[in-house]
């Protein structure tokens, strides 16, 4: 059983069945998951939920004081809403704790059909400033924002003053560089969607092949990058690759790295965050039990006045890269 | 509305239907001179009906053109063409949202490319960006309540959607825009990779982004054009040219085109999609003067396929 939210309210991602138990077990105070289609971010082989699934994983998650959010996060095509409104239904029926939505017309269908379905506004709907929040909340009533990746934690602490909703922020794993919900890198490279069919970079379109003695990534054809011997071969997400820019090669867009805020936990409680928001429904069951765990017990100590454990922020190795980042948390980012 | 095209049937474009050319606004960021220059040229010589000002890109480059910008617009109105006011794609600091309000309450037609400028709007009429996410009738629909009279179709939109849009749209008394020329937007970032690529960041960026009046190229490792970087929005780095969609996007009930500002002549090049619309001549042939005039830019029509954005099919 864990504690309710002292500090900061872990969320924690579920991408199977499996996943959710180890999350819920780990001490999650949430869990979000999503439906096995296009109705979310994450739609990969292998992953996600049927609805006895959820109606399974919501029991489990409840029995042990832990809450569900349902992730209906992408933007359907037109002439196929169905999809996405069935998607919400079955999410206020199985009685979620809440919808993380972003399209503006699964919204208003949201808002209208299931009054009492929580709605919270998904990163992929990109609102970053007050007014574009407040356009949500007044017309939506959302009752929690999911940051966009894009704001240091001065800006973080000045936004929520003034919006009148929770903010949750991203704590740990991948981070895009580009704004959420407006990137079209990867179907102009591979044709399917981030937006619309959920999927960024999808494995099936990812090759590596030798050349010499480098390994060479391609998306759907198109070289993202090149390792050598002593490199590890990050995944070929468009916005991580090495290109080349007046001649010279680099990193243009981000390096390969993942998001841990971990020793910016009581910062961001200053700047009246609500939750903190562990990214990887694509992980595996041993990793979302790492991740979760370690940031658990380090909210705890945080909670009880303790100075957490050293040891407990060491996640480096498990991190795509191996390496860590504040991202834009950190003035400079930019 | 005026000049929108009744439904007449499957019959070839007709003059008296004729379909209007807009101008977006101008993506990179100019020396003042020859911005200035450009839309004094595109107001005396151009048969573009309605030109989108302001910029939309980057708020640190927007107070350079600030002071030419009503005399611009005057020019424009004054050669007859409309003139719609085009609001930042990221909006972020308290500045951005007040340069935003202060816009909406001096300009009649304003085009939002964050969800910020609809909230500050407060009923008037708008113009949806191609930045603003509308896949689907249902967020159109909303969106038509809240007072939009026109949605510019988002880059990723295939035909197939852009014909359910303009149904759902004709029921709503909304007109459909559709990009025709020019690099399509792939993402906005907080980050300047312009910057970035100089070693800066975009808090102390020097403007470099004005070295590339094109945008700067992007290429693979293998030496493939890719991208193009302008501050801090990525583009494709062919350029969009839908010369052979024109017919059937009007025949969906599309009522205006967008040619988005390139480095070249852009003047040339309303002309080429002004004869294609008046079906002057074949779009093949129009087709080949425009990549007469633009030899070694690659064009692209995947999105409007349903395929890859960076392919291209005849």
């Amino acid at each position: 059983m864990s504690a309710p939210p002292a500090y900061l309210e872990l969320v924690c991602p579920a991408g199977t069945p499996t996943a959710l138990r180890a999350a819920v077990d780990a001490g999650a105070d949430t869990v979000y998951c999503g439906f096995r289609n296009e109705t979310n971010a994450r739609n990969y082989p292998g992953l996600n939920f049927d609805a006895d699934e959820l109606e399974d994983g919501i029991a489990y998650a409840h029995a042990h004081g832990c809450k569900v959010l349902v992730a209906v996060n992408t933007f359907p095509r037109a002439g196929n809403l169905k999809l996405w409104h069935e998607a919400v239904d079955i999410a206020a029926d199985l009685g979620a704790d809440a919808a993380i939505l972003a399209d503006i017309g699964v919204l208003d269908y949201a808002t209208r059909k299931h009054p009492g379905l929580r709605r919270h506004l998904s990163v992929q709907a990109a609102a970053s400033n007050p007014a574009s929040i407040a356009f949500y909340r007044d017309n939506f009533g959302i009752k929690r924002l999911v940051l966009p990746r894009i704001l240091d934690v001065g800006e973080i602490a000045a936004l929520i003053r003034q919006i009148g909703v929770e903010a949750e922020v991203f704590a740990f794993g991948n981070l895009g560089t580009m704004v959420e919900g407006r990137c079209y890198l990867s179907s102009y490279i591979t044709g399917l969607s981030p937006s619309c069919d959920g999927t960024c970079a999808p494995a099936s379109h990812v090759a590596y092949r030798e050349e010499g003695d480098r390994l060479v990534s391609c998306l759907d054809g198109v070289t993202i990058n090149s390792f050598g011997k002593h490199e590890a071969a990050a995944y070929p997400t468009p916005c991580k690759g090495r290109y080349v820019a007046r001649g010279e090669t680099s990193y243009l867009f981000e390096e390969p790295f993942g998001l841990n805020v971990m020793a910016i936990l009581p910062q961001l409680k200053a700047a009246g965050v609500t939750a903190l928001k562990i990214e990887g429904r694509q992980r595996s069951r041993a990793y979302v039990a790492e991740v979760v765990g370690k940031f658990r017990r380090t909210l705890d100590a945080l909670a009880r006045g303790e100075q957490p454990l050293e040891a407990e922020s060491g996640l480096s190795a498990i991190m795509e890269g191996g390496r860590e980042t504040f991202g834009a948390y950190k003035k400079g980012w930019r | 509305m005026k000049g929108k095209a009744g439904k007449r049937g499957a019959k070839p474009p007709q003059r008296r239907e004729k379909s209007r050319l807009t101008l977006g606004p101008l993506l990179f960021h100019w020396p003042v001179e020859k911005r200035r220059d450009f839309y004094f040229r595109i107001a005396d010589e151009a048969d573009i009906d309605e030109v989108y000002l302001g910029e939309v890109v980057c708020s640190k480059r927007e107070p350079f053109f600030e002071p030419y910008l009503s005399k611009t617009a005057d020019r424009l109105r004054a050669a007859g063409k409309k003139v719609v006011y085009s609001t930042f794609a990221l909006v972020t600091t308290p500045r951005e949202i007040e340069i935003v309000r202060a816009k909406n309450a001096r300009e009649a037609l304003i085009e939002v490319n964050d969800m910020a400028a609809v909230q500050v709007l407060d009923g008037k009429p708008f113009v949806i960006g191609p930045l603003i996410n509308v896949f689907n009738e249902g967020a159109l629909d909303f969106l038509a309540r809240k007072g939009a009279v026109r949605l510019v179709a988002l880059p990723e939109l295939s035909a197939a959607s852009i014909g359910i849009l303009a149904k759902a749209a004709k029921a709503r008394g909304v007109e459909i825009e559709v990009p025709v020329f020019g690099r399509q937007t792939l993402s906005v970032s907080m980050r300047c990779y312009h910057a970035r690529s100089l070693g800066l960041h975009k808090d102390n960026c020097r403007f470099v982004c004005e070295r590339d009046p094109d945008g700067l190229p992007v290429g693979t490792l293998d030496g493939q054009d890719l991208l193009t970087v302008n501050g801090v929005q990525t583009m494709s780095h062919g350029y969009l040219a839908l010369l052979n969609d024109l017919a059937a996007l009007r025949k969906m009930g599309v009522g205006a085109f967008r040619l988005s500002p390139q480095d070249t002549d852009m003047v040339r090049v309303a002309e080429i999609y002004r004869a294609a619309l008046d079906g002057k001549d074949d779009p093949g042939a129009l087709l080949d003067e425009l990549r007469e005039q633009l030899p070694s830019t690659p064009f692209i029509n995947g999105y409007m396929r349903g395929g890859r954005g960076l392919d291209w099919t005849e």
